[in-house]
């Protein structure tokens, strides 16, 4: 009969000769210290370790493994020695894990020589540590007991040794770890884990790239994540599911995502192989890796935040919903804070308000103390919620650290590394950045504000003065500049996370004014056409896209999309204006609305530049134009809401760094890329 | 181990171990009306409401119920309506999760009230009970059954308040009459 034991928990052992088992899932090094009475290990003759795998009464393998078996003979130990603790230690410097909380929770048993378990025990509650003491045998008056230790050392093997006792513990433990390099060295490499990128079914519309584009842009391997461990959290403490020593959810090889070769033949049922059951053209059933879930929280510590902590099949799609999530707890977090804050003003006021109407307040200190209790009643109040506000914004900051340098260049902002190594991506992604957005309480803590691709909605880059800076833009045509300059880096983010060709942009440009900002759109041949300029290109373009969304969505209702003529532009469609109605007649005003209010479902989306003022003549006629857009600002401006509470955030557009050469360098990459499929 | 809580019975939320809960969920569970006869379809469906209404020194601050999902703090989580109630027995049909470490500091008592949306008096529904379980672990720490139901649309079931650095559940049990929370307000406030 195995006692499971638990952590602190003994049991007594009857035999001399025993084996104890370690298994891990990934690679680590197992060894042995003989210690005394008082627990002091002597020197290192009383280790056991890969370097010097046999002492007398045990034995430990000579190299890191996910398995181990230590012979253990207590009759032959020396009669000084009254404690053997098994440690367990992951090996360094070879690439691996660094802590016990990233590989699956250790399994240690005690057993007979027959194999037969005595008493088992798995090592929980893991988190930074990279060496523990799993097990101890111990003499306790004349027989040999086993106690489940699982103490672990975030300092490591030397750590371990030196609370053992042993003087020369940080030599050791530096030479056992060589011998570990080395016997890693020998042995074969596991392979390697496969990207984190799940069957998401939105391919390219194009057949196939070429070669160098292949293998890039995974938005599944940012270097930060460790890639595919288990959960370190869930086990045992709070997953009751899952039972100690449980396995790791083995996830089918066959249904791996985007592995071709993994879904051609399912093993016939004469070949004895279980029988396959995954479609083979149906990648997006394949479960997903599993996401990297925060360690366990110290005590009293709040969890540390990992990136792509939250669901999703893919990592994009952990790290969009993670970043909406912080978005959720910052807007919850500030509105409990402000309600509070409003609280503790209303009840003071009412308290001071009594204090006014009591009579016996207006003779003596009476009425003085009483307003001096309700003015620190206040201040107690505002000091908790301001606390527990700190608190929380601690947390989400810790957050935004690590979940920024891990997002895709969609979601990133423009002096993310990400867009340096920049390639032109082979999907859509399911969002993209339009900038960051805060809160007045919370001003060193931006969100990203990711919106889902396709557009469903026109952008309104607003050129127009706004009330709340009034005076840090002097000149109207420096704020029309700078929207347009804006739009520019908006495009020129959709144009590079579509895939090559897959993205059109037209631009409008009518009074010719916005030249030296469409620069970089131009310059680099992104372009379909150069921008349309005077009243006539301003019909040409119009006409031209409107006929687009008539002939898509004839086709679309009449189910017919294969009687398209061919030489339509399959990619979706971006039409921005600039200085929205300069150059506009009634004819092309109603064109424009007609493609803000139909475009959207058949790939063509707008893109306005304007001030409404200069729309003022048209009166309320293009007041349900403005609303079935997203405002923008080219300045940092409070008008955005969320939708859970409603606070006001401040958006904040992303911008080009100034003097990077950022848009330049991904332009010319989906320039080359478009010209080498002919779009 | 369940604590069977009688009206006025006051229970503090520590656990076993000293340590002070930091999420609970109060659980509403009834047993659908029976379906019988010719046209069964028109058997009259019992819709039970939870809602927790959140008090900062006896001001409604903020609600959570069918309409209002979550508290604007998001500490306070109602998992969504259920019109109908559950056909077998013993399983939460509306739940209501609550955050305890995260509710703004204002907030000192919230208010657990359950009515009856389709105007069914308690007399007609079976099996209705509220418990109050630790999330972390599903441990079911109070059960409070509306036996005996009489003529009443609504019940004030139990509030859970500060008592210290911790929380403590105190179980009202008090009928009333009302479609919705706003209706028992009245009824709620002697209990403050």
């Amino acid at each position: 009969m195995t006692a499971e034991l638990v952590r602190g928990q003994n049991h007594p052992l009857s035999q001399a000769r025993l084996e104890i088992r370690v298994s891990a899932g990934k690679p680590i090094v197992a060894g042995a210290t003989l210690s005394d009475e008082r627990g002091k290990v002597h020197g290192v003759e009383w280790v056991a370790h890969p370097g010097s795998p046999t002492l007398p009464g045990i034995e430990v393998s000579k190299q890191a493994a996910a398995d181990h078996r230590l012979a253990c003979d207590l009759d032959a130990l020396p009669e000084t020695v009254h404690r053997v603790s098994v440690l367990l230690a992951l090996p360094s410097g070879v690439g691996g894990p660094v802590r016990f909380g990233a590989v699956a929770a250790p399994f240690v048993a005690v057993t007979g020589l027959d194999g037969s378990e005595v008493a088992s025990y798995t090592v929980t509650g893991l988190d930074a540590e990279s060496a523990v003491v799993a097990l101890e045998l111990y003499r306790r008056q004349g027989a040999w007991k086993v106690r489940a230790v699982g103490q672990g050392y975030a300092g490591g093997l030397a750590e371990l040794l030196t609370d053992q006792g042993l003087p020369q513990a940080r030599q050791l433990a530096g030479s056992i770890n060589e011998a570990v390099v080395q016997g890693l060295a020998r042995s074969v490499a596991a392979p390697p884990p496969r990207a984190a990128d799940g069957g998401r079914s939105r391919h390219a519309a194009t057949p196939a790239l070429g070669q160098d584009q292949g293998s890039s842009t995974s938005p599944g391997t940012p270097g930060q994540v460790a890639p595919q461990h288990g959960h370190p959290g869930g086990q045992g403490s709070t997953a009751p599911g899952v039972g100690p020593g449980a396995p790791q959810p083995a996830y089918p090889a066959a249904s791996a995502p985007g592995d071709p070769s993994a879904v051609t033949q399912p093993a016939g049922p004469g070949a004895g192989g279980p029988v396959n059951y995954s479609h083979p053209g149906r990648q997006a059933a394949a479960p997903p890796p599993p996401p990297p879930t925060a360690p366990p929280a110290q005590p009293g510590q709040p969890a540390r935040p990992v990136a792509g902590d939250a669901t999703g099949w893919s990592m994009e799609e952990r790290l969009y919903n993670q970043v909406w999530g912080m978005f959720e707890d910052l807007a919850r977090t500030t509105a409990a804070y402000r309600s509070a804050v409003d609280f503790a003003e209303s009840r003071m006021e009412q308290e001071l308000d009594k204090v006014l109407s009591d009579p016996r307040a207006r003779i003596g200190g009476h009425g003085d103390a009483a307003r001096e209790a309700a003015r620190a009643k206040q201040a107690e109040l505002v000091d908790r919620a301001r606390e527990a506000l700190d608190r929380d914004l601690a947390q989400l900051t810790a957050e935004a650290e690590v979940v920024e340098p891990a997002l895709p260049p969609a979601f990133a902002r423009w002096d993310n590394p990400a867009w340096h190594g920049y390639r032109v991506p082979m999907e859509i992604p399911m969002a993209v950045r339009l900038g960051d957005l805060h809160l007045p309480e919370s001003a060193g803590l931006s969100i990203p504000m990711l919106v889902r691709l396709p557009l469903e909605r026109g952008l309104w880059i607003d050129s127009g003065r706004t009330g709340s800076f009034e005076g840090s833009i002097a000149d109207s045509d420096d704020l029309r500049r700078l929207a347009m300059d804006t739009a520019v880096a908006h495009a020129a983010r959709l144009l590079a996370v579509y895939p090559a060709g897959e993205y059109t942009v037209h631009v409008i440009d009518a009074a010719g004014s916005a030249a030296s900002s469409l620069a970089p759109l131009v310059s680099t041949g992104v372009l379909g056409a150069p921008p349309a300029v005077g009243a006539a290109g301003v019909n040409e373009v119009l006409a031209r896209l409107t006929q687009r969304v008539d002939l898509v969505q004839m086709a679309v209702r009449g189910g017919a999309a294969d009687a398209l003529p061919s030489d339509l532009d399959p990619a979706e469609q971006l039409l921005i204006v600039n200085d929205f109605p300069h150059g506009f007649d009634d004819r092309a005003v109603t064109q424009l609305r007609y493609l803000a209010d139909e475009g959207p479902a058949v790939g063509v989306h707008l893109m306005l530049v304007a001030d409404r003022e200069d729309a003022a003549a048209y009166g309320p006629l293009l007041d349900p134009l403005w609303r079935s857009l997203l405002r923008l600002t080219p300045v940092p401006d409070d008008h955005l809401a969320d939708p859970w509470v409603g606070h006001t955030w401040t958006y904040d557009p992303s911008r080009v760094p100034p003097g990077s050469q950022v848009l330049q360098h991904v332009l010319t990459q989906v320039a080359t890329a478009r010209r080498s499929w002919n779009r | 181990m369940t604590v069977n809580m009688t009206k006025g019975q006051a229970i503090s939320l520590q656990k076993n171990d000293g340590g002070t809960l930091t999420a609970v969920r109060m659980g509403l569970g009834w047993q659908a009306a029976p379906r019988r006869g010719l046209f069964g379809s028109r058997t009259r469906e019992i819709d039970l409401d939870a809602s927790a209404v959140l008090f900062a020194d006896k001001q409604p601050v903020d609600v959570v119920f069918f309409r209002h999902l979550v508290s604007d703090d998001g500490s306070v989580r109602h998992t969504g309506d259920n019109l109908v109630g559950g056909v077998g027995q013993g399983g939460d049909d509306e739940a209501i999760l609550v955050d305890l470490a995260r509710i703004p500091v204002h907030i000192d008592q919230i208010v657990f009230t359950v009515n009856s949306f389709t105007g069914q008096t308690f007399q007609e529904v079976q099996d209705a009970f509220c418990r109050l379980v630790d999330e972390t672990n599903g441990q079911e720490l109070a059960r409070y059954t509306l036996a005996g139901g009489g003529q009443y649309t609504a019940q004030i079931m139990a509030k859970v308040h500060r008592a210290g650095a911790g929380w403590q559940m105190t179980a009202i049990g008090t009928p009333a009459n009302g479609r919705t929370f706003q209706d028992l307000m009245p009824a709620i406030l002697p209990h403050l």
